[in-house]
C-alpha cells in the first residue's frame, strides 16, 4: 500500500462527515470510492490530498503516519489530486497549463520549445488526442481537460492520483475516454483513488471498492468478491431500491 | 519532432492564428488612424511629423506596457499617473532645494516609487480588496501629498530650476535628450519605450514569471493550487508599474526642468485605455505588451494629428472614447472567433 487510512474520522462542528474509514491504494491499483450525495467522498479525498486534517484514526503514506497541512506537502509525497474545475487556466494554452508552476528552464528563460514538445509527447504517450497544444484549455471539452490534468500529474511524478468525480459531468463517450486514461495511469504503476457515484464507471477499472453511506463505510470489496449488480444494488441502498421499485409500480 | 497532422486542425490555418492574437484590434486601429491623418496632412507623414507624434506615444507607451502587464495579472493601478508626478517632484525638489545631485535625487525617487508599488501590492494581496479601491486610495493620498508638500516647500504649486542642479547635463542626455536620425531629431524616450516593450514582451512569453502573470490573472486559485507564487507575482507587477511611473516622471522632469504638483492626474485611465486597445481584457489573464505599445502610438497620432489638421483639441477625448469602444468590440469578436473551435 502506498497510502492507507485506518479508522479515519472527520467532523465539521457537530456534523460527523466521516466515521471509521479504512481503505488503501497500492501501486498499479485502482481503489474506487462510491457513495451517494453527502456520503463523505469529497471529505475523504480532501484529507488524502492535504486540504483537510483528520480528527480521529490515522493516515499512512509508505507505512508511516502523516498529517499534511497543505496540498503542497501531499504533492511532495507524490499524491496528486485532480479536481473537476480547479488547476486549469481556461485562457492559457494546453502546454502553458501543462507546465504551470513547474516550467522547465533554459538559463533564465522558460524553455518554451521544450515545454511544447514534452507536453505534446506526454499527451501522446497517454494516448490523449489533443488537436493542438497551442489551443486554449477553455476550448477543450470537459473530458479532454480532465485527461490533460491526469497526464500532467503523471508527468510530474505522482505516485498516487486522486480523482474527484472526474466522469460525473461527462457524456458516455467522454467518460469512457477518461476511464481509459485512468487505466493507462494504473498500467504505468500509479495508485489511483477514483471517486464516483456511478458504479458503471467504477466497476470496469476498479480493483477495490469502498462504499460510503452517510459518512460510514458500508464495506470494502475486492473486485472478485462482488458483481456489478451487487455493487449497483449496494450503492442504491439495497433494500431501499426494492421498496422504491415496489412503490413506483403502477397500481 | 514534426507535429502530428490532425484532420481537425486543418481548416484553422495561419489566418486564424494571426486573427486570434490580442494585438489584432490595435494593429487595425493603427493602420486606420495613420491613414486617416496621413492622407490629409503632409506634415503628419513627414519624418519631423513622425518624430513629433512618437514622442507622446513613448512616454504614454512606457506606462501602458507596465499597466498592461498588471492588467494581464488581473489588477489595476489607479495611482500610476500621480506617481509619475510624485517621482518627478521628488527629483526636482531634492535637487533644487536640498542640494542633492540629480542622480542621487533620482535614486531617492526610485526608492519611494518602488515602496509605493510594494505597498499597493501588499495591501491588495493581503486584504483581497479590489485593486481598483486600494489604488484609488493611494491615488488620492499621493495627490494630497504632491500638492501639500510642494506648497509647503515652495509656497507655489510647482518646483522648477532643475537645470542648475549638479549632474543635470548627464541625466538629461540619458533620459531627456534627442538622437539625430537622417536630419530629424527623435526623443531618447522613444528608445526607452522600445526597450521597455521588448523586455516586457520577453518576460511575458519567454519567462517563468510571464507564465505566472497570465495564470494569476486567469484564475488565481487554480494558479496557487499548482504552486504558482501568486502573491509575489502580483507584488512584483505593482512594483513594475511603479518603476515605469518613476521612469516617465524622471524623463518629463528632466525634459521640462520643472514639475507641476498636479501632473499625472487623469493619466491613469489613459494608460488603461491604451492597454485595452492593445488587447488586454479588463478581467485579466489575456493581453500583450506590444498591443499596449501600439495602443499608445494610436494615442500619440491622434493627439498630434488633430493639431496638424488644425482641429480643436477638444475632439481628442471624443476620439479617445470612440477608439476605446471600437477596440473593445473588435477584441471581443476576435476572442469569440478564436474560441469558436470548441465542440
Ligand atoms: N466544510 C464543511 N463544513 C461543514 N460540513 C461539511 C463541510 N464539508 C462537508 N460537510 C458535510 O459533510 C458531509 C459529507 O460531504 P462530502 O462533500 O464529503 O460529500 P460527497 O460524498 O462528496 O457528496 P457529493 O456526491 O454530493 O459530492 C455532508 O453532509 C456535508 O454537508
Ligand atoms: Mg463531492
Amino acid at each position: 500500500m502506498i497510502i492507507e487510512t485506518r479508522g479515519l474520522g472527520k467532523r465539521f462542528g457537530s456534523v460527523l462527515a466521516l466515521r471509521d474509514v479504512s481503505m488503501g491504494v497500492a501501486a498499479g491499483e485502482v481503489t474506487c470510492v462510491l457513495g451517494d450525495n453527502g456520503a463523505g467522498k469529497s471529505t475523504l479525498i480532501k484529507i488524502l490530498s492535504g486540504m483537510h486534517r483528520h480528527d480521529t484514526g490515522s493516515y499512512l503514506v509508505d507505512g508511516r503516519e502523516v498529517r499534511f497541512s497543505s496540498p503542497r506537502e501531499a504533492l511532495d509525497r507524490g499524491i496528486a489530486t485532480v479536481y473537476q474545475d480547479l488547476a486549469m487556466i481556461p485562457l492559457m494554452s494546453v502546454w502553458r497549463n501543462f507546465f504551470l508552476g513547474s516550467e522547465p528552464r533554459k538559463g533564465l528563460a522558460f524553455d518554451v520549445a521544450r515545454a511544447r514538445r514534452v507536453a505534446r509527447e506526454e499527451l501522446a504517450a497517454m494516448g490523449i488526442d489533443i488537436r493542438d497544444v497551442d489551443q486554449p484549455v477553455g476550448t477543450l471539452s470537459g473530458g479532454e481537460r480532465q485527461s490533460v490534468a491526469i497526464a500532467r500529474a503523471v508527468h510530474f511524478g505522482a505516485r498516487v492520483l486522486v480523482l474527484d468525480e472526474p466522469t460525473s459531468a461527462l457524456g458516455v463517450k467522454q467518460a469512457g475516454v477518461v476511464l481509459r486514461y485512468i487505466a493507462r495511469a494504473r498500467d504505468r504503476g500509479l495508485g489511483v483513488v477514483f471517486i464516483t457515484h456511478n458504479p458503471h464507471h467504477a466497476y470496469p477499472v476498479g480493483d477495490r471498492f469502498l462504499l460510503l453511506n452517510r459518512g460510514s463505510p458500508l464495506g470494502l470489496y475486492a473486485r472478485d468478491d462482488i458483481t456489478p449488480q451487487e455493487l449497483t444494488r449496494l450503492m442504491a441502498g439495497g433494500a431501499e431500491l426494492d421498496e422504491l421499485a415496489h412503490e413506483l409500480r403502477r397500481e | 519532432m514534426t507535429a502530428r497532422v490532425d484532420e481537425r486542425i486543418a481548416p484553422v490555418g495561419p489566418v486564424r492564428r494571426l486573427l486570434i492574437r490580442p494585438e489584432l484590434g490595435a494593429v487595425v486601429g493603427l493602420v486606420a488612424v495613420f491613414t486617416f491623418f496621413a492622407v490629409q496632412s503632409p506634415v503628419f507623414r513627414s519624418a519631423d511629423g513622425i518624430a513629433n507624434w512618437l514622442d507622446p506615444a513613448a512616454t504614454l507607451g512606457i506606462m501602458a506596457v507596465a499597466v498592461a502587464l498588471l492588467m494581464i495579472g488581473g489588477e489595476f493601478d489607479l495611482s500610476a499617473g500621480v506617481l509619475t508626478g510624485t517621482s518627478g517632484l521628488i527629483l526636482v525638489t531634492l535637487a533644487t532645494r536640498f542640494g542633492f545631485d540629480v542622480w542621487t535625487a533620482m535614486l531617492v525617487g526610485l526608492v519611494v516609487a518602488l515602496a509605493v508599488g510594494f505597498a499597493n501590492g501588499v495591501v491588495v494581496t493581503r486584504t483581497k480588496l479590489p485593486s481598483f479601491i486600494v489604488t484609488l486610495g493611494t491615488f488620492l493620498m499621493l495627490q494630497g501629498v504632491n500638492l501639500g508638500v510642494t506648497k509647503a516647500v515652495t509656497g507655489t504649486v510647482q518646483v522648477s530650476g532643475l537645470r542648475r542642479a549638479d549632474g543635470y547635463e548627464g541625466a538629461a542626455a540619458v533620459f531627456a535628450g534627442t538622437i539625430d536620425v537622417g536630419g530629424t531629431s527623435f526623443r531618447v524616450a522613444i528608445l526607452w519605450w522600445i526597450l521597455v516593450t521588448a523586455v516586457a514582451t520577453w518576460v511575458l512569453v519567454r519567462s517563468r514569471p510571464g507564465n505566472w502573470i497570465f495564470a494569476v490573472g486567469g484564475d488565481e486559485q487554480a494558479a496557487r493550487a499548482v504552486g504558482v507564487p501568486a502573491t509575489r507575482t502580483k507584488i512584483a507587477l505593482f512594483m513594475t508599474t511603479a518603476f515605469a511611473a518613476w521612469l516617465v516622471g524622471s524623463i518629463l522632469a528632466l525634459r521640462y526642468t520643472s514639475v507641476q504638483a498636479n501632473i499625472g492626474i487623469g493619466q491613469e485611465f489613459i494608460y488603461i485605455i491604451a492597454a485595452v486597445i492593445g488587447g488586454c481584457l479588463l478581467t485579466g489573464g489575456y493581453g500583450s505588451a506590444v498591443g499596449a505599445a501600439i495602443g499608445a502610438v494610436i494615442f500619440g497620432m491622434a493627439d498630434k494629428g488633430i493639431v496638424f489638421l488644425g482641429w480643436d483639441a477638444d475632439w481628442f477625448t471624443f476620439f479617445l472614447g470612440a477608439m476605446l469602444l471600437l477596440a473593445t468590440l473588435a477584441n471581443r469578436l476576435v476572442r469569440r472567433y478564436a474560441e469558436e473551435v470548441r465542440h
